[in-house]
């Protein structure tokens, strides 16, 4: 016998064990099973049913499974769902704005038109939200330090740089309107 | 703003009286669940691309998959430009791969240039069907009437019909065998700027790719292939695979390569996780005591260097002068071997495919393909069932670049779906999807040139040394066959250098690791040594690279404008000290792009600055996605330049994962500006031709700055 796996840079395969989780996703309160080793991606995807969270690589790699815990971009393909604590809120790109009311990031997105396939973008946007938090008025350096976990194998990343600029300028404005 | 999937089942087929399904992304109904529309909600048929309802809804097809290029714009802006209709007034639907749509297969960067006539055609048929029943109605001539926004206006009165009160009676009319196209000066939409209708589902969540689709009851599925590529699965033991919860069948699948079959081993479970859990519980033994060419990177290239070797020049392809005669009898001459390596497709959506093979024989597929006719026939021959028994679902595509035109992962689906007998989504892990293949092909260029005795550069030979896609795939190269498609794209038409004397040949090195079409396909790996080549014969004979290349391209004036725009941008920005550039064309899929790189150095790394890219496409839809098509081959080219390739070592594949085959990041990203040159040309290609000239123009300006020829790929810039 020789082990067929390729090498896979995973947590092991911890448990057999059944529970029940409930998850505050996106403000809904969602009760699911899984077995507790269950990485939070494909409980978002399969066991909620949100599919804007995406599969890229499997080992925090590529980024396209950011979701925020507690508004903290964390990489939820190695993220098992018995890690998310108690009252713990998770937000994936479905609720981080409204048709009607869009966030900053996803307006800026749509204006610098930066999607080509679209497939990453979920977690680009997921990860130019939580910097946009931390650095309201990110430089090209803090841009790229934040962004560089987010592969775009389309290449989109001078547009990503030009809308994450755009955002912060669409968010100020908007903070000054309101003063 | 939001997007969802429709599916039409029995959709009504006024013309040709066949029935299909489509499935279509409409921007108006929310959620991205699978909707069933009746043929009410779709319209008649004026013509296989334009339906019309009676409430006026517009509704246009994309025959040509979107993987990220922005066909699911440029199609439907071909029809409702002549169809005299605003883009966003109409759905858009995908083809089903009938044949009434012609060709459905995006790659080779076509679709603009390969429908522009066609599809333009379809909309002014349409809207000369429906003039014609408004002037018909008012019994008035057609030239008394025009129409506009979906609306046909009377010119002397204020009568006017929509296009849904004129479809009835349009429908019963002859369909014009030529109508009248627009003027260019008259377009409304192509040539213009508008923004993609499929991006704000791109930015909230709703898009819905392939690897998204959800239908009822399904089971998912994992794949597990031989590492060693053609192996065959002669034991496995799924003992603590089978303790995982939800997991419900292991099963022996097929695995298609290039040109053949083997063993695969699918396990399905009735979530994802489950699936792969298991999969990674699984111990296999597979056999590959066939596989002894080449199978190891490492001799691929050893018997690619010995075909390189002293008067071993291939099979001629092209000869135009005595080549050898010249070159053996000169005294400035030279001779550099150029190499580029296997590389992976790595779109971030690994493959994946949906299939239900129901009782009834026939079968539905929802599938992230690149081309829907291949994937019905492809479809057909694996279950040998008559293709009315098959429905295919194109969805979007999460990248593709190639590799899901090769539809091995569809037919793993189908084949489980067939034996578990329930719907199956099959997502290959990221492992499998890169690990697997196929491959971009590594390949040679042995470049040999002459200064002649005007001391310019007078001959060229090129002489491509690798596997051949062709002869892989189909066995369709004879051993004194040159593949068709590189001498296309190296030959004296394509490149339009004026040596007196050029000479083009091929080596093919057979290697079972599959290979495959990847962005831009071969012009990727010889654009590395041709272009280099230029510069190198340049300096040999004392020019400036540019200045040589206009010499070259003398006879050649729309060439000569895209140098011309080189020589413009370098006069606009000047070159800060320290700095070097070096630039690079070549002309693949019928339009010329150009690149010039920018570089420095600080210690022993070497950092790019800024490329920009010129792009002669000739007419083309959109400026802004021609734009981001081309930033986009700026961000793949330097990857392919500067990163990692596929390596085999023992047989197996060394790379798995992004960590061990890296994809530019942001913050490696240059500086980057694109320019368009307008004419009034035909349309070329507009998704690959950006990525050939980056590699060699970084080449070319690392030796500028350092005075140093790199000959192979990928190029490590922290140790030039």
């Amino acid at each position: 016998m020789q082990p067929n796996q390729y090498q896979i840079l995973i947590f092991g395969i911890q448990s057999f064990k059944m529970a029940t989780f409930n998850l505050i996703i996106n403000g809904q309160r969602h009760k699911v099973e899984a077995e507790d080793d269950m990485p939070l991606l494909w409980a978002i995807r399969d066991l909620v049913g949100l599919k804007g969270t995406k599969y890229g690589c499997g080992i925090a790699q590529c980024g396209a499974c950011t979701i925020h815990l507690d508004g903290k971009p964390v990489r939820s393909c190695q993220y098992p769902i018995s890690a998310v604590k108690k009252k713990q809120s998770i937000t994936t790109i479905e609720g981080i704005g409204t048709p009607q009311v869009l966030h900053a990031v996803q307006a800026a997105w749509i204006e610098e038109q930066v999607p080509q396939c679209g497939y990453c973008q979920s977690g680009q946007i997921m990860s130019a939200v939580a910097m946009l938090t931390d650095h309201p008025n990110p430089s090209d350096t803090d841009i790229d330090t934040y962004m560089s976990g987010n592969i775009c194998r389309c290449g989109t990343y001078d547009r990503i740089r030009k809308a994450i600029h755009r955002a912060a300028d669409m968010s100020k404005t908007k903070a000054m309107g309101t003063n | 703003m939001s997007t969802t999937i429709e599916r039409r089942t029995f959709l009504k087929q006024s013309i040709l009286g066949t029935t299909g399904l489509i499935i279509g992304v409409h921007s108006s109904i929310a959620g991205n669940r699978l909707v069933k529309l009746s043929i009410e909600d779709i319209g008649t048929e004026l013509n296989p691309f334009v339906l019309i309802d009676a409430m006026g809804k517009i509704t246009l097809v994309n025959s040509r998959p979107d993987m990220g290029q922005g066909s699911i714009q440029a199609v439907p802006s071909l029809i409702a430009e002549e169809l005299e209709v605003r883009l966003d007034q109409v759905n858009i639907i995908s083809s089903d791969g009938r044949s009434k749509y012609g060709s459905q297969q995006s790659g080779g960067s076509s679709t603009v240039r390969g429908l522009w006539t066609n599809l333009r055609q379809a909309g002014a048929a349409a809207k000369e069907m429906l003039i014609q029943a408004a002037a018909n109605t008012w019994k008035t001539a057609p030239d008394q009437c025009y129409a506009l926004e979906g609306v046909v206006y009377h010119k002397t009165s204020d009568k006017k019909l929509s296009y849904g009160e004129l479809v009835k009676d349009a429908i019963k009319l002859e369909v014009p065998k030529s109508p009248k196209l627009k003027d260019p000066k008259e377009f409304k939409i192509l040539g213009k700027y508008n923004k993609r209708s499929d991006i704000p589902a791109k930015t909230n969540g709703t898009a819905v790719f392939g690897i998204d689709v959800v239908v009822p009851g399904m089971l998912y599925a994992v794949t597990i292939h031989a590492p060693s590529v053609q192996g065959k699965l002669t034991n496995y033991d799924a003992t603590q695979a089978k303790l995982v919860k939800g997991v419900k069948h292991i099963i022996k699948t097929e695995h298609s390569y290039p040109n053949g079959k083997t063993d695969a081993l699918a396990i399905v479970a009735d979530n994802y996780w489950s699936a792969l859990k298991a999969s990674r519980l699984i111990t296999c033994t597979w056999d590959h005591a066939d596989l002894k060419i080449n199978l190891d990177t490492a001799k691929y290239f050893k018997d690619a260097y010995e075909a390189a070797g002293p008067d071993k020049n291939g099979i001629r392809a092209e000869e135009d002068g005595d080549f050898d005669a010249y070159y053996n009898s000169s005294d400035k001459k030279l001779e550099s071997v150029y190499e580029t390596p296997f590389l992976a497709h790595a779109a971030i959506e690994p493959v994946n495919a949906t299939a239900h093979v129901k009782e009834d024989g026939s079968v539905e597929v929802w599938a992230p393909i690149q081309g829907p006719d291949g994937a019905l026939n492809d479809t057909a021959e694996l279950l040998k069932i008559p293709k009315e028994k098959v429905q295919i679902h194109p969805q979007l595509l999460g990248g593709s670049f190639g590799r899901k035109a090769f539809m091995d992962f569809m037919k793993e689906a189908i084949d489980i779906s067939r034996q578990v007998k329930a719907p199956v989504k099959l997502i290959w892990t990221r492992e499998e999807d890169m690990a697997q293949g196929p491959f971009r092909p590594a390949m040679l260029s042995k470049m040999r040139g002459v200064i002649g005795t005007n001391n310019k550069p007078a001959a060229l030979s090129h002489h491509a040394i690798g596997e051949s896609i062709q002869g892989q795939h189909w066995n369709g190269l004879m051993n004194y066959q040159a593949d068709s498609w590189l001498a296309g794209e190296l030959s004296k038409e394509n490149h339009k250098y004026g040596f007196g004397i050029h000479h083009l040949s091929y080596s093919r090195v057979k290697t079972p690791i599959p290979i495959l079409w990847w962005r831009s396909v071969y012009a990727s790996n010889f654009s590395w040594g041709q272009e280099c080549f230029i510069d190198e014969l340049a300096h040999l004979a004392g020019q400036d690279p540019i200045e040589a290349r206009k010499q070259l391209l003398r006879n050649s004036k729309r060439d000569l404008k895209v140098i011309e725009k080189v020589e413009e941008i370098n006069k606009a920005n000047p070159l800060p000290a320290g700095h070097a550039r070096g630039m690079a064309m070549f002309r693949s899929f019928e339009s010329m792009a150009a690149a010039i790189v920018e570089v420095t150095k600080s210690g022993n790394q070497i950092k790019i600055v800024k490329v920009y890219s010129i792009l002669d496409c000739g007419q083309y839809v959109n400026p802004d996605n021609v734009k981001a098509q081309t930033e986009g081959n700026i961000v793949m080219g330097l990857t392919s330049a500067i990163k990692g390739g596929i390596t085999f070592t023992g047989g197996q594949c060394d790379q798995t994962n992004y960590h061990q085959y890296p994809i530019m990041r942001i913050a490696e990203t240059p500086l980057m500006e694109v320019h368009i040159m307008d004419n009034l040309e035909k349309p070329g290609g507009v998704g690959e031709p950006g990525l050939p000239p980056i590699a060699p123009a970084l080449g070319n300006a690392i030796f500028n700055l350092i005075k140093k020829r790199i000959y192979k790929l990928p190029i490590d810039l922290s140790n030039v």
